[in-house]
């Protein structure tokens, strides 16, 4: 009986695999950066109305759209998300310290 | 129903109900104005910031004298401070200096000058700026008034962290030698908020490496940052401009306001925008007293 479903279950693993790599594929085509690129611009114009960019989110976006521009559209994804993410870290930080800044003066 | 009690018995029952409601209401208007106090008491004082801030580095570096914190570094590292005092027979700013008497001197193609624009010509003025103007409600530094003196009188702003801006802050702050920092905030609720705002600035966490001007310049003046000693932040600006090593030649206020942003990987913003001239109405309000040191050397 389990002998009998193993060669099934296992073809069902192979070609969920292959879907699953065909997906994450299919998310570095230019279409996948183009979306990963507007999260981190987002982000990074939200940090800039805060007046809290940081320099290396500026040079993760820079690097996506190179990477872009030479079609390495894995490369461009993971700068991209590289700097929504420091782009975040940014807002986090210029959010949190508007009460925290205190905590630093001299009283 | 208490409260009744207390009320005099030839008080009706519809006028005892209105003498409670009265009593509410005073005692509403009474928590409100107790609330307001609270606010205001908590709210800004510059004076009372003006002396902890001197207080903390007075008692931080008991054996440095006042005066001397407007030298920098050089009142806290014995070893720089004599590098510096030989430096000074020949200080690296003194072609600046030369330059900026020239630029000051120099007509506008109207035929006025830079010092038709300042009070008393221009001399022994440094002490007195940053001012708040109280017609646009915004903190005017010396690099600004010096372009608004330019534009006025029809030339082009010069760069706020160019060689020329540089020079002419120099040659003002070089006549102004001794002279104690007296930045004044009006009685305007504006003035009071760019100095709020400028303190806030100052101690905000920003860039990758989450550090605020006074992680360098209030907790670690005195120690190393690299080959750099940092600087304590009381009189900071009054050595300002500066002839920095680092840059190989002269730098304004302006100038180091971005550098101190790109040092901890923050983007900076753009030269005498509100954030970086309330940054420096803060800054040089705390170090009223001191004397203006400028132009100034370091590393």
């Amino acid at each position: 009986m389990s002998n009998s479903l193993g060669a099934p279950v296992r073809l069902c693993w192979v070609i969920v695999a292959l879907l699953t790599g065909h997906a994450a594929f299919a998310a570095n085509s230019e279409a996948g950066f183009k979306a990963s690129y507007a999260a981190a611009d987002a982000a990074e114009k939200q940090a800039g109305l805060l007046r809290n960019q940081w320099l290396v989110t500026e040079a993760a976006l820079t690097e996506a759209r190179k990477a872009a521009e030479k079609n390495d559209f894995d490369q461009a994804v993971a700068a991209a998300k590289e700097a929504e993410a420091l782009a975040k870290a940014s807002i986090y930080q210029a959010t949190s310290e508007k009460a925290a800044w205190k905590n630093l003066e001299i009283r | 129903m208490r409260v009744h009690r207390w009320l005099p018995h030839f008080v009706g029952r519809a006028g005892r109900r209105l003498s409670v409601r009265l009593l509410s209401i005073s005692l509403a208007a009474l928590l409100l104005a107790v609330a307001h106090t609270a606010v205001a008491a908590d709210g800004v004082d510059p004076a009372k910031d003006a002396r902890a801030f001197q207080d903390y580095f007075f008692k931080k570096f008991p054996g440095v004298k006042p005066d001397d914190f407007a030298n920098g570094p050089y009142a806290l590292n014995e070893d720089m401070r004599r590098q510096w005092e030989e430096k000074e027979q020949f200080p690296p700013y003194e072609f600046s200096l030369e330059a900026g008497k020239e630029l000051f001197a120099k007509p506008f193609a109207n035929g006025k000058h830079y010092a038709d624009c300042f009070a008393d010509q221009g001399i022994g003025i440094r002490q007195d700026y940053p001012q708040f103007d109280t017609k646009s409600g915004k903190v005017i530094t010396l690099e600004l008034a010096l372009n608004r003196c330019r534009e006025a009188n029809g030339e082009k702003a010069i760069s706020y962290t160019g060689d020329d801006m540089a020079a002419l802050t120099a040659y003002m702050a070089f006549t102004s030698r001794g002279k104690p920092l007296n930045i004044k905030i009006p009685d305007d609720p504006r003035a009071l908020e760019a100095y709020e705002d400028g303190k806030r600035y100052f101690y905000t966490r920003r860039g990758q490496l989450n550090f605020s001007c006074a992680t360098c310049h209030v907790q670690n003046p005195g120690e190393r940052l690299r080959a750099e000693v940092l600087a304590p932040a009381l009189g900071i600006l009054n050595a300002m401009p500066i002839y920095r090593s680092e840059w190989g030649g002269m730098g304004t206020t302006s100038r180091r306001f971005i550098t101190c942003n790109s040092q901890v990987r923050g983007v900076p913003l753009e030269p005498q925008s509100d954030e970086y001239r309330d940054l420096e109405y803060f800054l040089s309000y705390v170090s009223n007293g001191l004397p203006i040191s400028g132009p100034g050397s370091r590393p």
